[in-house]
């Protein structure tokens, strides 16, 4: 199941929906454009593209309009689109493949902030098995250069003892990067 | 009751006050919180944006220590804990392709039977025990019940109560004396992971939850989700940009249910918010001992 995957005409690829339908199985063709989800959408009062956009520009075959927005980042996976549309169209999990589309073809595609969110946060947890919030907020400021962003809320933080300030590896340490390298050899062969 | 427990990273430091006050609630209530061994983080939401299989990997894991260590059900307390867990449950009962690389990924044998379960879950369960020891019940105080997402959607994933219209927070709520309020905006989203990412999003979507709680009428608001707390309390003092008053206490549920059980404020992590909730603590009152009312039992037919 490759992400690129050509319909044998040359190099170009096969058309959004076919791509999507390999990776999720869904048809966004059963989408008929109610508008639910975006009515529900959370988001949606923050995207020019929202959730019914979307699934419409997936049917049509235009990746180039979806990835030219920033709208599929600004998806907060919080589901409500799924759990309301009438026909099971399952469109944040629609959101979720072109997400992973987009990242294949261009892993910079992503905002800097919500990349270098996603990563300091599996640095932590592949380093120590868990997720050390010291340790993420300190490789989150040096990948996006918000210094000084939320600093005055450590004293507040720690004078509450939320803020810990060691962090321990697990004993299984060996079986969770094994888990990392084996997923991402899997990844990477897509 | 005997329960698997699976803690999750949040509940060690930033969401404290989850871990205690449900620690202290089980005493109480005689449950027996059965940890799951050398457990590792369930990849939450950075691990499913970025690599599907690392995020049904990771909390595949922690059920096959689960399930070797003889639990038949984990109690997962955070919401995305939760989701996470079931969700990678879900998929490898119902992907032959995911469930046949698990057992290459994870060098460890998995059968998948355990069960998850989420905190409302397991509260709604022990109500009537709330009920019976609230020697400090809630009494008139009233609460709005936010869900947030992870613990109703996906419906079919989750399985949980009704994902438009829930009650099972509300029917804990009223174990405890207290009076649950009908407002709008219980099943919205607080804005979750972006409160470091995007913060201006958290701020609009929280004001917005805090408006509608305040406008039904609500003294506090009761959560189940550690990120949604910290969206909301955290966060308050923010929202005062957006014309919101930094003055609505925000408690986790397992709060709610060690105060009207009487147990100590230190207990149960109150004083670690950043919106003070001594007032809430205070509504606690005790009540002489009374006998249970006797709930009428509709006769046996035939």
């Amino acid at each position: 199941m490759s992400h690129a995957e050509t319909t044998g005409h040359g190099s170009r690829p096969a058309p959004l929906a076919q791509r999507i339908h390999a990776l999720t199985e869904l048809n966004v063709a059963k989408c008929y454009q109610c508008g639910k989800c975006s009515a529900g959408c959370p988001m949606a009062g923050e995207m020019a593209l929202r959730p019914h956009d979307i699934m419409r520009l997936a049917m049509t075959n235009r990746l180039d309009r979806i990835s030219a927005d920033p709208a599929i980042w600004l998806c907060l996976t919080c589901e409500t689109c799924t759990a309301r549309c009438p026909n099971e169209c399952d469109p944040a999990r629609v959101i979720d493949a072109i997400r992973e589309l987009v990242a294949a073809a261009d892993p910079k595609a992503s905002p800097n902030r919500l990349r270098s969110f996603h990563k300091s946060f599996l640095q932590q947890v592949r380093w120590s098995g868990r997720m050390f919030e010291l340790g993420l907020m300190i490789t989150y400021k040096m990948r996006t250069g918000t210094f000084f962003a939320d600093v005055q809320s450590a004293p507040g933080m720690m004078s509450r003892g939320k803020l810990k300030m060691v962090h321990k590896k697990i004993r299984g340490i060996d079986e969770v990067r094994h888990i990392f390298e084996a997923c991402e050899a899997e990844e990477g062969e897509q | 009751m005997k329960i698997g427990y699976y803690p999750g990273c949040s509940l060690e430091a930033a969401s404290r006050e989850m871990n205690e006050s449900l620690r202290s609630v089980c005493d109480g209530l005689g449950v027996e919180l059965d940890e799951i061994d050398d457990w590792n983080c369930c990849g939450a939401t950075s691990a499913h944006s970025t690599n599907h299989l690392l995020s049904v990997a990771l909390p595949a894991r922690n059920l096959a220590i689960a399930e070797s260590q003889g639990m038949t059900e984990v109690l997962a307390p955070c919401a995305a804990c939760f989701n996470r867990l079931t969700t990678a449950s879900h998929e490898i009962a119902h992907d032959p392709a995911v469930a046949a690389k698990m057992p290459g990924i994870l060098n460890r044998p998995f059968n998948n039977t355990v069960r998850v379960r989420n905190l409302l879950d397991v509260m709604r369960e022990l109500a009537p025990v709330i009920r019976e020891k609230a020697v400090a019940p809630l009494k008139d105080l009233k609460v709005a019940c936010y869900y947030g997402c992870l613990l109703l959607r996906p419906p079919e994933i989750v399985k949980f109560d009704d994902p438009e219209d829930p009650s099972s927070m509300e029917d804990v709520v009223r174990a405890v004396g207290a009076t649950p309020v009908r407002w709008n905006r219980r099943i919205d989203c607080c804005g979750a992971a972006f409160s470091i990412s995007r913060k201006p999003s958290v701020v609009r979507l929280g004001a917005a939850i805090l408006d509608d709680a305040r406008a039904a009428g609500a003294e506090c608001i009761a959560v189940a989700c550690p990120l949604c707390h910290t969206n909301l309390d955290f966060r308050q003092k923010a929202m005062a940009a957006r014309g919101v008053k930094p003055d609505m206490p925000v408690l986790f549920l397992t709060e709610l249910v060690g105060l009207a059980l009487g147990q100590p404020v230190e207990s149960l992590g109150i004083k670690r918010h950043f919106v003070p909730a001594a007032g809430i603590a205070d509504r606690a009152v005790p009540v002489a001992a009374e006998p249970v009312a006797a709930v009428p039992v509709a006769p046996e037919v035939g």
